[in-house]
This record gives structure tokens, C-alpha cells and sequence, in this order.
């Protein structure tokens, strides 16, 4: 770490943090992230019908007016074409239930845009991920909103697998294929785990996305729920047994692990850190979804793991020669 | 004493209540000694041996001074006289023992006798764990490690916050929010991320 | 006589104790989910800012400087005992909705600081005034911080409901709601500092 002195001007910085140095290549890859989503958004609207898609446009359409606007007030440039702002949008928008009212994605996107990444002086310099902030927002402020889900293909009240797991009702109704092809009550961009992993088979294919944070983080959650996600979680004999592939078919497991715990700017950079990062957010969404009071852990997960980046990053970057 | 009430005592002195986060004690010290890992982790240290030890003090003197001679209302100033002899100490300890340290601490190590999380963290045992002016069963233990715990939130929040904080130096922040203000921001969302524990069981 | 005045109004502009000094967060952060709290809160502060500057500036030739920081906790722990079993007496309702902020009023670095960095040179006219002046700027500005916390996340002020139809954002009423605030608010004063300056 340089002394103070030196490293107030920052073109002289030599940072640890994501080096953008192409405008080009940082918004090609958020335009990348965006296409693979599509799949999911598509399914989304075929299951839950055409409000889900009102939800989408109206968080994609508030993300990019709020991050013009603070742009312009504070006098830097208006870049909201370099696609940032429409993925934290789009991310939101997926991370709601279908049948919310119009002016909840509104109310997440703005926070998502002005706390959650423009406080921070804008892209590349967020702490933590956009969307999941407007997310955890949204989850305090009204949590009844956010925990009605409508079941697919009518508008009758469903609770989500997940939710009718820590209630102690039978789920047997629904099938493993039900919930890989979405067929379930959650949020919308999180149901069809078979359009995600198109998304994330095109990621990985153009090399846009390593498997290091994915497949640590899923099987984590895959471990720690097979091992205490029995009928006697932690009690005697500690289970083994728990359903392991259901927990990683339901809830936002697919959607966070491939499309937010692998924002470049807010996860580790080394291959070690990523890794450590991935186990943690796996073990924190498994530990909320076995104990804790919410269904469901994943966003939880991630933003705290986020918070611990700057932590690992200090402690996995290779170090400097000599020093 | 069973073990179940010790890991809620844990989920919940870490995390969900946290020290610093949800309970905001400590939080002068929090946010201005949170530049830099290293001093911040020193203070941490230091404020979690403080906690603890004073947890196990004021443990002794509510139970058999306190509470015997009907002087419950003398316990905001005597658990403040006994933290603030035990600060001392430990001031007194590090200047010896690393003469940097205590110049990086600056005049935040008397303040840990003003810390609000080491007088809070005692009123807490003592209004937690004793009852009608009786103990509950398993008290000390519960008041040691409620302190310990409590101690280990505070590490954690300042931990994870002197991170963040190093790797903004590096960034240009906005002019009107660089240090304090972004500081609680970034407070406020790690305290939301934190409420994924809420209604922890078992 | 000016020179009088600003003792007193320094507190509540130009060194206000939670925006600018940044002293005392921890009862603001804490106490101030209704308005109601935020009076009472400011209230007891301000009686026991008031009384140990006082004391303090009477005794500031008795007292020896090097154990002057127990000393003075003494005389602050003594005023915030009589103010926790007055508010006990009087109105049980507050204490339960305070907690255990009363107690903590003694590590409150708003009264400490003030002792040492002022009372103990000030004259008690001039303890008096700066007292008074940054009692009420801490009760103001946590009057503030709960008003604009207690309608955002209740949707009320002073427990009266003003917006039909309004969803409360119930975070406000949460700590980190109470973090956000702060950090706003602060944000804005810079904001607005820098812009003068």
C-alpha cells in the first residue's frame, strides 16, 4: 500500500481492483451478461404472463433514467449505454415477484442506482452488488410485497418451494422437472432453471465467466444441505440426507451463482479468492435456508460475501516481490 | 445452560445484533478508525479484551455488591469506574508494548473507556441475564460469552469495514460523501445484508 | 454580549454536535425511530450536558489534571443515575422505549468532550451557554433524524398518521435505515458546504 501522498492522484494508481482499461470491453461483456439473461426473462413471461414483463421494463427504464440523471447533476458523463445500469435493472427487475405492484421496481432500481453504485463515483467502484442492494431494500422496506408470489399460469397466491419447505408443509406435488423448467411460484427471472443455464453455457462458452465462483458456491449449498437439511436439522445424528438437488433447483441459487456472484467488480480477482468467496456465499445461503427466519439466502449471501472481498482480495493477491 | 442458548446468544451478538450495526455501539471509534486494517484491528482486539474482561467484573460486583446491598441504582457508575481503571490498563500495556500502535490509536484509546459498547455490553448482561434481581441459571456464562461474542460482531464489522474502506481509497469517490458519509452507507448496507439471519432458530 | 450569544448558537449551526462533530451517534443512531423518543432523548442529554458543565466549571481549580477524566465521569454518571431513576418514576413508557441509551448517556462523547474541551477552562456563565447551546443542537438535529425516519418507515409524525394510502418503508425504522439517514443527511451537509465554500 503506497503512502497516502501518492495515490491522490488517481491516474498514477497501480490498483488491485478490476482494470478497466477499454470502455469497449467492459460494456461488450455487460451487453454479453444482458443476451444470456434473456432466455430466463423470456421464460419468466411465459410463466407468470405479460405483467412480469411490465415489472422487467419498468426496472430496466428507472435504472437508466436514475443513473442519466445523477450524471448529469453531478456533471460527468452520461454512460448509460455501456449497459451497466440496464443489467442492474434487469437483475432487479428478475429478483421480483411477477404480480408487484408498478412502483416497487421503481423504488428498488432507483436505490439499486443511487446507493447501491453511484455513491461510490459509478461503475467499476461499487462495493457491493447493485441490484441485491435494491434487492435487500426492497426485502426490509415491504416485506409482505416482496414475499407474495402469484403460482404459474394463474394469478392464485403460491408460496414458493422454499417458502412451503420452512413452513413444514408437503411439497410433494412438485416434481425435480417442475422446477428445472420453472413450472413453480418465485420470482421472476429465478424459475426456469433450463433458460438460466442456456444463459450461463453461453457465458461460460465465450469465456465471459470462470467456473470457479459458480460450482463452489452450488456445491456448497449442495454439501451443506445434503449433510444438516434433513428432517432433524443439527439434532441427533445431524441428518445426512437432506434434499440436496431440490435446494439447488429452488430459489435464486442458479440465478445468483452464474449472473451476480460473478460481477467482475464486486468478487475477488484471483482464482483463490473466488473460490474462498464462492464456498462462503454457498455455506451463508445454506446456513439462512436451514436456520435461518427467510426461505431463502442467496441475495443475503452474496452481499455479504461482497463485503468481504476488499478483506480477501488483501489476503489472496499475490505478493510483491521484495516486499 | 444448554448449548442451543448459546448459538442463538452467538447468531445473535454477531450478527443480527450486531455491536456496531444494529445496537450502533461503538460507532465514534467504528467509523473513524476504520481507514486501515491494521490500526482497525488492533483497536478491535483491544476493545474485545476489554468487553470481555469487563463482562466477567461487572458480572462479580452486580451479583454479590450490587444486588445483596439493594444498590442496583449505583450500577451505571460503578460499572463506568471499574471499565474506566480497566481502560487504563490496558492503555498502560500497549504504550509499553508497541510504542506505534498506541501513536496510530491516537486519542481513541482513552476513548475506549467512553466506548459505548463496553458499558453497553455490561448493562446489557446485567439486564438480560439477571431477573427480578436474581441471576438466571448460567448467567456468568451466559454474560462471558454474550461479551465475547459481542466482541468478535465489533472485530468482524470493523474487519470487513477497513477492507472496503482501504480498497476506496483507491476510487474516485464523490467529493461530499468521501469518508464519513459513504462510511455509513456502507454501514447501512452491510446491516441489511446481516438481516438474512433475522429469526435465526435453533 | 456577542461574544455570549455565539457559545450558545455555535451548537446548533456551526458546531452541531452530530453533523458536524460527529460525537454522540450511537442514542441518535439508536433512539430516534419516533419523534417522541427524540424529545426525551434530547431532553435527558441536555439535563445532564447542562449539569455537568456546571459542576465542572465550578470544581475546574479543585480538580487535579491528571485524574480529571474520572473525575468528571463521576460527576456526568452521578446526573445520568438521577435522570434514569427520574425518567423510571415519572414516565416508565420512555425508559422501556429508551433502554438501555439512558445508562449509556454517561459514554455519550457529546458531554465528556464538552467537559474537556471547554467546561473545565470556561467560566460558569460561559459553561452555562455552551451547555444549553449544544444540548438543544443535539436535540434538534435527533428531532430531525426522527422525524424524517419516523414518516418515512411509520408513515407518522409524532404518532399521527399523515399520507392515506402511503406504504411505509418499514427500513426506516430499522438500524440500518437509521444509517442510511445519518449518512445522507451528513452527505447533504457537505454538499452544501462545499458549495458556500
Amino acid at each position: 500500500m503506497p503512502p497516502k501522498d501518492e495515490i491522490k492522484d488517481n491516474r498514477l494508481t497501480v490498483s488491485f481492483s478490476p482494470h478497466l482499461h477499454k470502455d469497449e470491453s467492459v460494456s461488450r461483456i455487460m451487453w454479453m451478461v444482458v443476451l444470456s439473461l434473456v432466455p430466463a426473462g423470456i421464460a419468466g413471461v411465459a410463466i407468470f404472463g405479460l405483467n412480469s414483463l411490465w415489472v422487467i421494463l419498468l426496472g430496466i427504464i428507472s435504472a437508466l433514467v436514475t443513473e442519466a440523471a445523477l450524471q448529469v447533476a453531478t456533471k460527468r458523463k452520461v454512460s448509460i449505454s455501456d449497459g451497466s445500469a440496464f443489467l442492474t435493472g434487469l437483475l432487479l427487475a428478475y429478483n421480483l415477484p411477477p404480480d408487484v405492484p408498478f412502483w416497487l421496481p421503481i423504488a428498488g432500481s432507483v436505490f439499486a442506482i443511487a446507493i447501491g453504485k453511484q455513491i461510490f463515483g459509478g461503475l467499476g467502484q461499487n462495493i457491493f452488488n447493485p441490484a441485491l442492494v435494491g434487492r435487500a431494500f426492497l426485502m426490509a422496506c415491504w416485506p409482505k410485497l416482496m414475499t407474495t408470489f402469484s403460482g404459474p399460469f394463474d394469478a392464485i397466491t403460491q408460496a414458493t418451494p422454499l417458502a412451503a419447505l420452512k413452513e413444514g408443509k408437503l411439497i410433494e406435488h412438485i416434481s425435480y422437472l417442475d422446477l428445472f423448467l420453472g413450472k413453480h411460484g418465485g420470482c421472476i427471472g429465478e424459475v426456469s432453471i433450463l433458460a438460466l443455464l442456456l444463459g450461463a453455457l453461453f457465458l461460460f462458452i465465450r469465456g465471459y465467466i470462470s467456473w470457479h465462483i459458480p460450482f463452489t458456491f452450488i456445491f456448497t449449498t449442495g454439501l451443506i444441505t445434503f449433510i444438516f437439511g434433513g428432517t432433524q436439522p443439527l439434532g441427533a445424528g445431524a441428518g445426512f440426507g437432506g434434499d440436496w438437488l431440490f435446494h439447488i433447483l429452488s430459489g435464486g441459487l442458479i440465478l445468483g451463482a452464474f449472473f451476480m456472484a460473478t460481477d467482475y467488480v464486486t468478487s475477488p480477482l484471483t482464482r483463490k479468492g473466488q473460490i474462498i468467496f464462492g464456498i462462503g456465499c454457498g455455506a451463508l445461503t445454506a446456513v439462512i435456508r436451514i436456520w435461518g427466519g427467510y426461505p431463502e439466502g442467496v441475495s443475503y449471501a452474496i452481499l455479504m460475501m461482497n463485503a468481504a472481498t476488499p478483506i480477501i482480495d488483501r489476503y489472496t493477491k499475490t505478493r510483491v516481490y521484495g516486499a | 445452560m444448554d448449548l442451543s442458548q448459546l448459538l442463538t446468544i452467538f447468531i445473535s451478538a454477531v450478527f443480527i445484533h450486531n455491536v456496531i450495526l444494529s445496537r450502533f455501539l461503538g460507532l465514534c471509534p467504528f467509523i473513524a478508525i476504520s481507514k486501515e486494517t491494521k490500526p482497525a484491528l488492533a483497536m478491535s482486539f483491544a476493545v474485545m479484551f476489554v468487553i470481555t474482561m469487563s463482562s466477567i467484573i461487572t458480572w462479580f460486583i452486580f451479583r454479590f455488591l450490587l444486588l445483596p446491598f439493594h444498590l442496583a441504582y449505583l450500577r451505571t457508575i460503578s460499572f463506568i469506574l471499574v471499565i474506566a481503571t480497566f481502560v487504563q490498563l490496558v492503555e498502560m500495556v500497549i504504550r509499553k508494548a508497541s510504542p506505534q500502535l498506541y501513536r496510530a490509536f491516537g486519542i481513541y484509546l482513552p476513548l475506549i473507556t467512553v466506548n459505548c459498547a463496553v458499558l453497553g455490553v455490561a448493562v446489557l448482561n446485567s439486564e438480560m441475564f439477571f431477573i427480578d434481581g436474581k441471576a438466571v441459571s448460567g448467567s456468568f456464562i451466559y454474560s462471558v460469552f454474550q461479551g465475547v461474542c459481542l466482541g468478535l460482531g465489533y472485530t468482524l464489522a470493523m474487519l470487513l469495514m477497513s477492507g472496503i474502506r482501504e480498497r476506496l481509497e483507491l476510487c474516485a469517490v464523490p467529493k461530499s460523501v468521501k469518508d464519513f458519509p459513504l462510511a455509513f452507507i456502507i454501514a447501512a448496507i452491510m446491516s441489511l445484508s446481516f438481516m438474512g439471519f433475522n429469526g435465526f432458530s435453533r | 454580549m456577542k461574544k455570549l450569544l455565539s457559545e450558545f448558537t455555535k451548537g446548533i449551526v456551526k458546531e452541531n454536535p452530530t453533523f458536524v462533530l460527529m460525537l454522540g451517534l450511537c442514542p441518535t443512531l439508536a433512539v430516534s425511530v419516533t419523534v417522541i423518543n427524540g424529545i426525551g432523548m434530547g431532553i435527558a442529554a441536555t439535563f445532564v450536558l447542562l449539569s455537568a458543565n456546571i459542576i465542572i466549571s465550578l470544581l475546574k481549580n479543585i480538580i487535579p489534571a491528571r485524574v480529571r477524566i474520572p473525575c468528571f465521569i463521576v460527576v456526568i454518571a452521578t446526573f445520568v443515575t438521577i435522570v434514569e431513576m427520574a425518567m423510571k418514576a415519572y414516565s416508565p413508557a420512555l425508559n422501556r422505549a429508551l433502554g438501555i441509551y439512558v445508562p449509556l448517556i454517561v459514554v455519550n462523547c457529546i458531554v465528556l468532550g464538552r467537559a474537556e474541551a471547554f467546561a473545565q477552562k470556561a467560566s460558569v456563565g460561559r459553561a452555562i451557554l455552551d451547555g444549553l447551546g449544544m444540548g438543544l443542537g443535539f436535540t434538534l438535529a435527533l428531532i430531525l433524524i426522527c422525524a424524517i425516519r419516523e414518516f418515512l418507515g411509520a408513515g407518522t409524525l409524532m404518532n399521527y398518521s399523515l399520507i392515506k394510502g402511503f406504504e411505509p418503508a418499514r427500513v426506516f425504522g430499522m438500524p440500518s435505515g437509521a444509517l442510511l439517514v445519518i449518512g445522507l443527511l451528513v452527505g447533504l451537509f457537505n454538499v452544501l458546504k462545499n458549495r458556500k465554500g
